[in-house]
């Protein structure tokens, strides 16, 4: 699954250390998500999807 | 985040302390009959029992961290789980056929499962975390 999340992460001007103590994962499981070799649970979507004021399909873009 | 360290490294404490703990009862059941107390009626069983209550612990142990884990370690140490279990069912009963057949020159011993299960465990674990991390 596509997403945005280290674009919208350097916005905010934040480490991957930051937003992982914020959403409650590891640093290593933000990295993965960022790379777009792991897709979050929907809890940590909607964390996201609050942390950055937008809608989860906004953040995440599904591709068959 | 430095909470969430130290409350991880607190429980992999626990868990090492459990993990040898049990190995050292384990031992202690297993020479202990022989070389200690001179196969003792009470004392046997009572290493035994010992040694089980010492390995539920751990698992309890092992428990707790795996609940401290995030998603995505949980997602790796599952299917690291899932692949040795796998294979320990295939490959242990393939080994047990071995042996009432007599084409192996030595006994299925559950010691061999165990270590096959290790080893196998912990390439799944390296295999999975270079996939993911």
């Amino acid at each position: 699954m596509k997403n945005r999340i280290r674009e919208l992460r350097v916005v905010k001007n934040m480490t991957q250390e930051d937003l992982a103590e914020i959403i409650g994962v590891s640093r290593q499981t933000i990295n993965a998500i960022e790379k777009e070799k792991f897709d979050p649970s929907l809890p940590t979507a909607f964390k996201l999807s609050k942390l950055f004021e937008l809608s989860i399909e906004e953040i995440f873009h599904y591709e068959e | 985040m430095e909470s969430m360290k130290l409350e991880r490294n607190k429980r992999v404490k626990k868990l090492a302390i459990w993990t040898w703990t049990w190995v050292a009862t384990m031992a202690i059941a297993t020479f202990g009959p022989e070389f200690i107390w001179d196969n003792h009626p009470f004392l046997t069983p009572f290493a035994i029992v010992v040694n089980l209550a010492n390995g539920v612990l751990m698992i309890l142990a092992n428990r707790d961290l795996f609940n401290h884990f995030d998603e995505l370690e949980r997602k790796i140490h599952l299917e690291a789980m899932g692949i040795t279990l796998g294979l320990a069912v295939v490959v242990g009963l393939t080994f047990s056929l071995l042996d009432q057949k007599d084409i192996i020159p030595f006994d299925a011993e559950i010691g061999y499962l165990v270590m096959f299960i290790g080893i196998t465990y912990m390439i799944a674990l390296v295999i999975n975390r270079k996939r993911y991390l």
